[in-house]
């Protein structure tokens, strides 16, 4: 490269190009541009800290709901896998083009951040099918979760027993007064097709809907299968929270890595000067940091 | 070493630590088979509720590890950057333990006093006999 070796003839002189007056040497200046992005990937940690505490809280005291939504396969355990693979082989491209660059393969440097912007945009391809795959089947946070067909073993009639309860309990202020009557055969014909390796190893109280009533302790009335566990849609607002905010995460890592590309394209980093890439490799390697932990989360509940 | 010594600060390979690529390739392996393990366990070994939930943020957290240590260059870095990491970590760890306490204070509360709706539970299933 003739700007290095021009830049390493005068610099007994003066500087090299790339570094700011501040500093004192090449070293100080990229161990301090390293540093000021660990501080901010530390407030990234930190958000997403929020999200996995409300996580810990809900699954602490109501583990049946997560063990539910495991077990009825609300989430595809294979396209999981994909994207944590996808994610992690991303990771290890975008850490061999940070070894490119710094061995000056400035060709190899371009086709890393070329097969991270490809791996990266098929984790978002991935969410985009499991996303599009919950609306329509329902699986949404709040009065959204309205589950309809994720055809495991349940069929309409059951089906329909579990919109219904839904619907019942968002409008439960017209249900007054024909209450109580035809409790217990309607609950056996609820839950009569659910079968027995469905059946909850543990039996929580659910939580409270809404403040219609209060029981008194100890005065435990009887629940069919479906409404032992109750309030799965807090579930799908944890997923979607998570899973949306890395998301966002991942769309921004790619925007930074396509920008990254542009620059390489144009042969801008060189063993003289290559911060960029590192800087934006640790950002990636934080999505993928966050993913390993929100897949197990999320996707594999025992 | 010696090279860096006689050419001085000016040197561009000086600038950040090499992680060999055998040695990034190596650690991609582990994290893939890692994965495996992760996804594996939740069919083949049972430790319960929580034995389970334990060892898959057990395995994460190697994973975690290696990627920080080898892929983000933490072990080769200044021990400052990782008084960083660890700084937000124990921030992580003293709210999610704190919030998890108080929460748990008022579990039993919630639980005996818990806000129910009989009349919503029979309704349903009453629309669905007729």
């Amino acid at each position: 490269m003739s700007t290095a070796t021009d830049a390493e003839s005068h610099a007994v002189h003066e500087h090299p190009p790339h570094l700011a007056h501040h500093f004192d040497t090449e070293e100080q200046q990229f161990e301090a541009d390293v540093q000021g992005m660990w501080l901010f990937l530390a407030t990234e940690i930190l958000l997403f800290a929020g999200l996995f505490c409300a996580y810990a809280v809900y699954r602490a005291h109501h583990p049946e709901i997560f063990y539910h939504a495991y077990k009825q396969h609300y989430l595809s355990v294979f396209w999981g896998s994909v994207n944590t693979a996808l994610l992690l082989v991303s990771s290890f491209t975008i850490a061999a083009a940070v070894w490119c660059a710094q061995h000056n393969y400035q060709k190899w440097l371009v086709w890393m951040l070329v097969a991270t912007l490809a791996l990266g945009s098929g984790f978002l391809v991935v969410k985009y099918i499991e996303y599009s795959h919950k609306i329509h089947s329902g699986l949404l946070w709040g009065t959204g979760f309205n589950p309809q067909k994720h055809g495991h073993g349940h069929d309409d009639e059951h089906n329909d027993a579990h919109d219904e309860a839904h619907a019942a309990t968002a409008h439960a202020d017209e249900h007054e007064g024909d209450d109580a009557l035809h409790d217990e055969p309607a609950d056996a014909g609820a839950s009569a097709d659910t079968s027995a390796e469905d059946q909850l190893q543990w039996v929580y109280e659910p939580g409270g809907t809404g403040p219609r009533g209060l029981l008194e302790p100890g005065s435990a009335i009887e629940l069919s299968e479906d409404e032992q566990v109750r309030n799965v849609q807090t579930f799908f607002g944890i997923y979607f929270l998570m899973t949306g905010l890395h998301g966002l995460h991942v769309i921004a890592g790619l925007l930074a890595i396509t920008w990254l590309l542009v620059k390489a394209l144009k042969g801008h980093f060189t063993a003289a000067y290559f911060t960029p890439v590192p800087i934006v490799g640790l950002y990636w390697h934080v999505v993928d940091l966050v993913w390993i932990y929100l897949f197990p989360l999320l996707y594999l509940i025992h | 070493m010696a090279e860096q010594a006689t050419h001085g600060s000016h040197q561009h390979d000086d600038v950040g630590h090499h992680v060999p690529l055998w040695l990034l390739a190596a650690v991609l392996l582990v994290l893939l088979v890692l994965t495996f393990i992760t996804v594996g366990s939740v069919w083949w070994i049972d430790l319960g509720h929580t034995g389970n939930l334990l060892m898959a943020m057990i395995i994460a957290t190697i994973k975690g590890t290696l990627v920080a240590l080898y892929f983000m260059h933490l072990r080769y870095d200044k021990p400052i950057i990782a008084i960083i990491l660890i700084a937000a970590l124990f921030f992580v760890a003293l709210f999610t333990i704190v919030a998890l306490i108080d929460t748990g204070q008022y579990q039993p509360d919630i639980t005996d006093y818990r806000a129910v709706d009989p009349d919503a539970r029979s309704a349903p299933l009453l629309q669905l006999q007729q």
